[in-house]
């Protein structure tokens, strides 16, 4: 939204550029544009914008989802939510995945596309190759690491083969580690992600700035970190608003694993789950409705603080594909 | 420097490792007995079973559940490139009042996945009688695959150069005829892209038809395989070979289209 605004800087306030064709929209080309954009605003406002209006309604009444919502509760909802502790430790989960996620993944991936930017053999196949796990569905992922790092799992019968059988765990089940156990899973899931943006991000930088370098003598290590890496502020920027956006809407991964494969939680419940349990398999919408507007609060303050102070200073066009 | 490039290697080889290590598992895993793999979680198959992979294949249940994520993905595939090239080509080209605003619009879109809106747009589905069919799925699916698309699309359609449009006037074509002539055939790598990319995000979703589809003949395969490991969570060979089946079609999707995959992603962040 606000990024859009710094790319087409208020098409909505602007004059009209004066082309000297110009003759001023006809009533042939405003129904162009109605027909064309017509089909997609209509599904667009209908499915999107439409239910997240709707659920700032649902969620001021006590309501099974039948009918008509007639039990009127105001801020009833919102107050258990706020008093709810369990709501309170799936905040701090995804903050703690907020943050773990930005602070793991982020150098990990860094790393790995500096390696992988070098012109090596079979270059090309390996970026293929770390991106797999991004196409792989989520349940997919879910299942074959639910059944991995379980106790009896491959995991750690691996540990035990090489001679580590002293640090085999209950990875999913214990509540000190179910939370590295996801960053891992996570970490690499998306990884690959992260490193095909960098990757792409560094081939924007042009040879000649580093090769000037060389020629000063700068070693392999001080290009990167100060030719490199500050070049790279952009893509990395866009990519940590995608993984924030990502870690506050995690639902997936944790409700395959820590609901079907694993009894409790064990601290890892995020907003999204709890309200699908509270909500839906409840058969509690009203609530439902209201934990999705907190949701939704929550990550709209977090994209727009975002947006006002990280990204502002990016050139135009970053997120939204300028021309 | 030969010291440091076989470091490089040696990283590079790990991380394939990890990389492609849980999938393999699965692929293999499907080629055991459970008896194999309770005695040793890790091992290889010995010997090589294929009695689970074509249990699954003759089971009329998971191609059922083929065909129905087949035809979601197809269709929002290609109503989701339609309707998207549709308003791209608006967006990019045509200057109208309210421009910024229509962009600003599908650009919000893309900062909340369907999650958010997940439980309204249940009860929305609902009240449209589509619980339990594919249409409940694909019209959000629809919806929520626009933000991406356009947001790919427009820059890709804003690139092609003013002078085509002009020599395509000055021949008399309207910007209807230009749009169908010109632009559609010059943007189909643009929409190649944004289409796999849909198809995918179809092919692998899981939250929004586990909320509308609650009937089994309805299931499309993530839901299939969750809902088949519960039901034979003592027997995982069989998790699992159902398991490396239903992610295939993804793979080979992905291994054709990889590099418009890959330059898709990094189109749309970059710019």
């Amino acid at each position: 939204m606000t990024l859009t605004r710094l790319r087409d800087g208020g098409g909505v306030q602007a004059p009209p550029p004066v082309r000297p064709r110009r003759r001023g929209i006809g009533w042939a080309q405003r129904l162009e544009i109605v027909a064309l954009s017509g089909p997609a605003i209509l599904v667009f406002v209908s499915f999107v914008i439409f239910p997240v209006l709707m659920a700032a309604y649902y969620g001021f009444y006590k309501w099974k989802g039948y009918g008509v919502p007639t039990n009127f509760v105001g801020l009833d909802n919102y107050k258990t939510i706020l008093q709810d502790t369990a709501f309170h430790e799936a905040l701090w989960h995804n903050a703690e995945i907020l943050v773990l996620s930005l602070v793991l993944q982020g150098p990990v991936a860094i790393g790995l596309a500096l390696l992988l930017n070098r012109r090596m053999r079979g270059q090309s196949a390996i970026r293929v190759l770390i991106f797999v796990p991004y196409v792989i569905s989520e349940v997919i992922t879910g299942t074959a690491w639910a059944l991995i790092l379980q106790t009896n799992g491959a995991g750690n019968d691996i540990l035990e083969s090489i001679g580590l059988g002293g640090l085999t765990q209950d990875w999913l089940a214990d509540p000190k580690l179910a939370i590295w156990s996801l960053m891992f899973i996570l970490t690499w899931k998306y990884v690959g992600f992260a490193v095909i943006l960098f990757l792409a991000g560094m081939q924007n930088i042009p040879d000649e700035l580093s090769e000037a370098a060389a020629v000063d003598g700068a070693s392999f290590w001080q290009i990167q970190r100060h030719i490199t890496l500050p070049l790279l502020g952009p893509t990395i920027r866009i990519w940590a608003f995608l993984s924030i956006i990502g870690s506050l809407q995690l639902f997936d991964l944790v409700y395959i694993i820590w609901g079907q494969y694993v009894a409790s939680t064990a601290g890892t419940s995020t907003m999204a789950t709890y309200m699908v349990v509270e909500g839906r398999n409840a058969a509690n919408y009203g609530y439902g409705n209201a934990v999705a507007v907190v949701l939704f609060v929550i990550s709209m303050i977090i994209a727009l603080i975002y947006q006002r102070f990280v990204l502002r200073r990016d050139t135009e066009g970053a997120l939204t594909g300028g021309s | 420097m030969a010291r440091r490039t076989s470091i490089v290697y040696l990283v590079a080889l790990l991380l394939i490792g990890l990389m492609l290590g849980p999938v393999l598992y699965i692929i293999v895993g499907g080629f055991r007995t459970n008896s194999q793999i309770t005695v040793s979680p890790a091992g290889l198959p010995d010997p090589w079973v294929i009695g689970n992979y074509t249990e699954i294949l003759a089971s009329e249940n998971f191609w059922r559940q083929v065909g129905n994520s087949t035809i979601a993905a197809v269709v929002t595939t290609v109503a989701v490139v339609a309707l998207g090239v549709m308003a791209s080509y608006v967006l990019a080209r045509y200057k109208f009042r309210g421009r910024g605003a229509m962009y600003a619009l599908f650009a919000a879109g893309l900062m909340f996945p369907a999650t958010v809106a997940i439980t309204p747009l249940y009860i929305l589905v609902k009240n449209l009688g589509l619980v339990n069919t594919l249409p409940g799925v694909i019209l959000p699916q629809i919806a929520f695959g626009l933000p991406t698309t356009i947001i790919i699309l427009v820059p890709f359609l804003r690139a092609i150069p003013k002078e085509i449009e002009e020599a395509a006037m000055i021949d008399r074509c309207s910007r209807l005829g230009f749009f169908w002539r010109m632009v559609l055939p010059l943007s189909v790598p643009g929409l190649i892209t944004t289409g796999i990319l849909a198809f995918i995000g179809s092919w692998n979703s899981y939250l929004l038809p586990l909320f509308i589809l609650n009937d089994q003949d309805t299931f499309t395969l993530p839901l299939g395989v969750q809902a088949f490991a519960s039901q034979y969570s003592v027997d995982t060979a069989k998790v699992l070979a159902f398991t490396s089946l239903s992610m295939i079609p993804a793979l080979v999707f992905f291994s054709l289209f990889e590099r418009r995959i890959v330059g898709g992603l990094t189109g749309a962040v970059k710019g």
